[in-house]
């Protein structure tokens, strides 16, 4: 009845969206997962002994040795060596802390470039909206694995290599971000018209609210929902990307690998027996990709009104 | 001796933190060759009970008692088996039209599944069924429309087809969902009149479930009253229209509108507020009530308006002319009142007149300024203040993200930016208080309200910039009819202390009666009269305005 | 299509200098501005661009900075190849992905169709080159019936060469069109599952059930129908998808295909293989918008058919 007397905490746990939170197990398990291997990455530092990227404290004498619980395991490299004698272990993580990074920052170049876009071209229709959308039409057909590419093909062609190889994180994350605009921009103008037939909104224009104001304190908030969950997913993809493009080698420089150029270095021994150099990382980017597409599927399933 | 007997019927519906007793140990009859009118407002049941005579009913409800027993049958006996009695036995038609037929096949087809679906006929027999079936529900031509699909229909004609589906095996009881609501005035009377015939010349049983009193009053032979899942009576229609027994059956009755006469407000019995002065108006005392001059507030001179269909116009077939060379006035603090069928345009010159575009050409004046002229927003700002809007659907009305305080808050600082929290909380309270809402009411999201009270925030937050011109576009429309009575009723009383003028759209002939002083009526863009009400209802001079007025359903009809 | 042009022809001229790529360091200045004159790089760029879209429509990209050899050559050697995959592939996702999309729509609760999303989430979780990895090594290495690279022998056919007429051949493409092809099934099947889910929601369907059609009926013939109208667009766009995420699957398997000779050309800045490959791409997916829209035409019957606008 006096909500006001509620606090924050107990609102939330009221409402619909906790509740089937607690109920879903997938979505517990994905958010616990994606939690520790969040922390672990950007804490890396304070979670592993070793660093990988230290050259004086490796020892080739240690390279090739396998995870710790086969035969010629070491217990201190949890996960075995490579052939450079790092520990696995260490390297992923370090590993997938570009690649969160990269991830991240592709998303929200793409979020915030493709909802303005979205947003104000299903506001103001007319011939800017037509020219958005069939811009994203054109660019949509391209599909974003592409994209990046030509992006980073035209990359190295325009900046020397040197420059190139200090700046392949910016660019790479620029391609990612360029290739995934058009999803948020679509998502966002097609809520935007729903939203835009409402009274409501006819009721602020004709209070006389002015146009941005309507766009920001009204229409945003009522379209974050399909946003967050195309922006999960995508954050999946872009991270999915990024090792992909990094296993073909043209994503990050070899100087700060990131798992999928992990992976790419490890295919190579995997002829050669020493399989766990490549598996690993493999697992790792896989179980965190899952994590967040069961996150994002979950999302989309509780947050869509027409399926329950 | 009844042919359908409902015995102890419940359905219930298990929701995460409750269970919603939807239909709750409903009993009645109904015999051959008679239609049983089963009315009741939003939440009542009607519909729930509809479905559940065949078992329609999808998770998470569930028939939890009761049975239908079918000219002597259980049909319940083996719930999953029900499906043999669907279509073969019983009928079931729903409210639209255009959603209950399968876009990708023809209506032959449709029609020749279920025909092929219960009787033993080849492909031969069974169109000769289904062209014979298409012609006596009304449709001409109908050997060359059975290969037609379904948009090719228009919205009457899709019912008549929706109704054929339903009888094409013969069932003996038809249990029509509202089959009137979607349609037009003009072809709901036709539909209705159809319903009536196949009833007498196939002897059926029909519930015709509503809750428009005069489609009660003009088909129905028995009436079942339902409330929250209640039978609260039942009995003839002329007993329940002229003599109900029960409280909420009366107060139903008095809320509808009367076709015949004029009345100065709604009687509510139920409520227990003072029906002789409604409303404390609190922002009375802040109002610049303005002194009434017969001065036209707002002229309308020869106003157009054409729209394109779609982007990809090739052909100018694709423009479509919403509003026609239409030209009114209205007079300060008088009551005017825009009546047509839906296509006639009324919506679009309501959105003309409070600025949410402009017109193709014409003009329109508002205290002798020429406002579709103005292109400066500055200058447009001080018009929008004076000139509010109320809408139809009350829940797109209001965002929900806002609390209700933010919602009333958003004119009154954008028009006095300069205005202090202190006062501008005392306002809002106000403006709640004028409108029947409690001060609490305020810091709650506008989800929490109900159909009804969310129109009230509505016409609160209009009238934050004390306006002298309030639009309302169907305002009462989604409402049941009892809550419109109230919200009615609540409109008057402001019109009266406040002083304002009222542009009032509607294709609800019995409340434009009620509310407005002069009608203009509308047709395809074009406005066909315009004159004081009583003389419209009393002598239309225009044909359509005939017609309607013949066609409108009237809750009266009974006493003929 | 100019579009595309334009843009492949913007990275011709204005990414890198043309000669500067193709000739070795040693060669002199003089030299140089000859080979620009034969060019005709020293022409003004409208002229360049006319030329470039001429030759282009005659199949000629130009030479490879890097291989020496004619790009359009270059192109038609490895265009069945890939092809072929892409087409095989579809095919498989295609059909898998309908059949499973429509058993999760229909049997919404059962455990079966609990799994069958859980792998298919665990489909769209694993790179493709990771699964590509993951069936070399299993197949190949562990199991070794399957071979790990290559197209296997192939049968010349004109110009065409094809794999498909040769054991070796259809053995070599098992591997890679199932990888490709598993990205494309996962996204089929979720998307036909919601369709199918959302159309048994629908009043028509409420109606059918009214009239006491069968519940089999209605899955199949009702709610199939009108559930396949945006698979049909959605498929064909990722035929396009599918052509990009081929450059990825023909890396790991070394399969001789044109998104192989992408890659390369994007590590050595190959510009005339770059825009080559992209003005392919274009035509491929012009193509497919357009056989799409044509059969839109036919299962659609709101577009062939005009509808009554009077009000009856």
């Amino acid at each position: 009845m006096d909500n006001q007397n509620l606090s924050f905490i107990d609102k939330i746990i009221d409402s619909d969206i906790y509740f089937a939170f607690i109920k879903s197990p997938t979505a517990i398990i994905s958010t616990v997962i994606l939690i520790i291997i969040f922390f672990c990455s950007f804490f890396v530092e304070l979670v592993t002994p070793f660093n990988p990227f230290d050259p004086s404290s490796l020892d080739l004498m240690e390279a090739f040795t396998p995870p710790s619980w086969s035969e010629d395991g070491m217990s201190k490299f949890l996960l075995g060596t490579d052939g450079q004698g790092r520990d696995m272990l260490s390297t992923i993580l370090y590993g997938s802390r570009i690649s969160l990074i990269v991830g991240f920052a592709a998303i929200l170049f793409s979020l915030i470039l493709g909802v303005s876009l979205g947003l104000t071209a299903g506001y103001f229709g007319g011939k800017y909206e037509m020219v958005v959308m069939r811009i994203t039409d054109v660019q949509l057909t391209v599909p974003s694995i592409l994209m990046a590419l030509l992006v980073d093909g035209i990359a190295r062609g325009v900046i020397s290599k040197e420059l190139h190889d200090e700046m392949a994180i910016y660019v790479l994350i620029f391609a990612i971000g360029i290739s995934e605009w058009p999803q948020f921009a679509r998502v966002s103008r097609a809520a935007t018209l729903v939203e835009k037939n409402k009274d409501y909104i006819s009721a602020s224009t004709i209070i006389g609210v002015p146009n941005i104001k309507i766009m920001f304190k009204h229409i945003l908030p009522n379209i974050l929902r399909p946003i967050l969950v195309i922006g999960t997913i995508g954050l999946a993809l872009a991270i999915i990307a990024e090792s992909t493009l990094s296993f073909l080698g043209v994503g990050v420089p070899p100087t700060t690998p990131s798992l999928g150029t992990l992976i790419r270095i490890g295919n190579d021994f995997l002829f050669s027996g020493e399989w766990w150099i490549t598996f690993f990382p493999a697992i790792f980017l896989v179980i965190l990709a899952f994590s967040i597409n069961l996150l994002g599927d979950w999302m989309r399933d509780t947050l869509n009104p027409k399926l329950n | 001796m009844s042919f359908l007997k409902i015995d102890n019927l419940s359905v219930n519906y298990r929701m995460r933190k409750e269970t919603v007793y939807a239909v709750k140990n409903i009993n009645f009859d109904v015999k051959k060759g008679e239609i049983l009118g089963l009315v009741g407002e939003s939440g009542s049941g009607k519909s729930t009970l509809g479905n559940a005579i065949i078992n329609l009913i999808d998770e998470p409800g569930k028939i939890s008692n009761g049975k239908v027993v079918l000219d002597g049958i259980n049909i319940y006996e083996n719930l999953k088996d029900i499906q043999k009695y669907r279509g073969k036995k019983i009928g079931l038609i729903f409210q639209d039209p255009q959603t209950s037929l399968n876009p990708l096949l023809t209506i032959g087809e449709q029609l020749i599944e279920t025909i092929q679906t219960h009787l033993d006929l080849d492909f031969k027999d069974s169109k000769k069924r289904a062209i014979n079936l298409l012609q006596e529900v009304g449709i001409k031509d109908a050997e060359n429309r059975f290969d037609n699909y379904p948009h090719q229909f228009s919205g009457g004609m899709r019912q008549r087809v929706v109704i054929s589906l339903a009888l094409c095996c013969e069932p003996e009881l038809l249990i029509a969902d509202e089959p009137t609501t979607a349609l037009d005035v003009s072809i709901q009377s036709q539909i209705l009149e159809l319903i009536k015939t196949l009833t007498k010349e196939r002897n059926l049983a029909v519930i015709l479930i509503t809750h428009d009193m005069g489609v009660i009053s003009e088909t129905a032979d028995r009436v079942a009253v339902m409330k929250d899942g209640d039978l609260v009576e039942i009995g003839t229609t002329k007993e329940i229209l002229t003599n109900p027994k029960e409280i909420y059956t009366k107060s139903l009755i008095s809320s509808v509108p009367p076709t015949n006469k004029k009345i100065s407000r709604f009687k509510i019995i139920e409520k227990k507020e003072n029906s002789e002065r409604g409303v404390n108006i609190k922002i009375l005392d802040r109002w610049n009530k303005k002194k009434l001059t017969s001065q036209n507030l707002i002229e309308v001179k020869n106003i157009k308006k054409t729209f394109q269909e779609g982007m990809f116009t090739e052909t100018s077939k694709n423009t479509v002319m919403a509003v026609d060379d239409v030209s009114f006035a209205v007079k300060e603090g008088e009551s005017f009142g825009l009546v047509g069928e839906s296509g006639s345009g009324k919506s679009t010159i309501a959105k003309m007149i409070v600025n949410l575009f402009k017109p193709s050409s014409g003009e329109i004046f508002f205290d002798n300024v020429c406002i579709t002229k103005i292109k400066r927003n500055k200058e447009m700002m001080n018009f929008r203040k004076q000139i509010q809007m109320i809408f139809q659907d009350p829940y797109s009305s209001l965002n929900g993200r806002l609390k209700v305080q933010d919602i009333i808050a958003e004119p009154i600082k954008l028009h006095n930016p300069t205005i202090t929290n202190n006062d501008l909380n005392n306002y809002i309270n106000d403006l709640l208080e004028s409108v029947e809402l409690s001060k609490k009411s305020s810091i709650r999201y506008s989800h929490e309200f109900s159909g009804g009270q969310r129109q009230r925030i509505s016409i609160a937050r209009a009238l934050a910039t004390q306006p002298r011109l309030l639009v309302c576009d169907e305002p009462t429309s989604a409402l049941d009819v009892s809550i419109q009575a109230q919200i009615l009723n609540l409109l008057k009383d402001l019109q009266e202390q406040l002083n304002l003028t009222i542009l009032f759209i509607s294709h609800d002939l019995p409340v434009v009666r009620q509310m407005c002083d002069r009608i203009g009526v509308l047709r395809n863009g074009k406005l066909c009269e315009v004159s004081d009400t009583e003389k419209l209802f009393l002598e239309p001079k225009h044909e359509y305005s005939k017609e309607l007025l013949r066609l409108m359903p009237k809750i009266e009809s009974i006493y003929n | 299509m100019l579009v595309v042009a334009f843009v492949s022809f913007s990275l011709f001229t204005f990414v890198g200098d043309p000669v500067n790529n193709m000739v070795g360091e040693e060669t002199s200045d003089l030299e140089r501005a000859e080979i620009r004159e034969t060019l005709g790089l020293n022409d003004p760029i409208p002229v360049q661009f006319t030329r470039f879209v001429r030759n282009a429509s005659k199949g000629n990209f130009g030479i490879s900075y890097q291989l020496r050899r004619p790009v359009s050559e270059l192109i038609s050697e490895r265009l069945p190849a890939t092809l072929e995959l892409v087409f095989i592939s579809s095919l498989i996702a295609l059909v898998c992905g309908t059949l499973l999309g429509v058993y999760t729509g229909i049997n919404r609760k059962s455990f079966v169709s609990d799994i069958i999303l859980a792998v298919s989430l665990l489909g769209v979780s694993l790179p493709t080159f990771v699964i590509g990895i993951l069936f070399i090594y299993l197949f190949a290495v562990i199991l070794g019936i399957l071979p790990s690279f290559g197209r296997g022998e192939v049968v010349n056919i004109g110009f065409w060469t094809t794999g498909l007429l040769t054991i070796s051949g259809l053995k070599a493409i098992i591997l890679p069109s199932v990888t490709l092809s598993l990205f494309q099934m996962t996204y089929i099947i979720r998307l036909v599952r919601a369709e199918m889910m959302e159309i048994l929601q629908t009043d028509y369907i409420k109606f059918a059930r009214a009239r006491g059609i069968s519940e089999k009926s209605i899955q199949y013939k009702h709610a199939l129908k009108n559930g396949l109208i945006p698979v049909i667009t959605i498929a064909g766009i990722n035929i396009g998808t599918l052509v990009a995420f081929s450059i990825i699957t023909e890396t790991v398997f070394q399969w001789p295909g044109m998104g192989f000779l992408f890659i390369q050309a994007v590590k050595f800045v190959d510009i005339p293989i770059m825009s080559a490959y992209l003005v392919f791409i274009a035509f491929i997916f012009v193509m497919i918008n357009f056989i799409v829209d044509i059969l839109y035409y036919f299962i659609d019957p709101r577009i062939r058919v005009k509808s009554e606008s009077a009000n009856g």
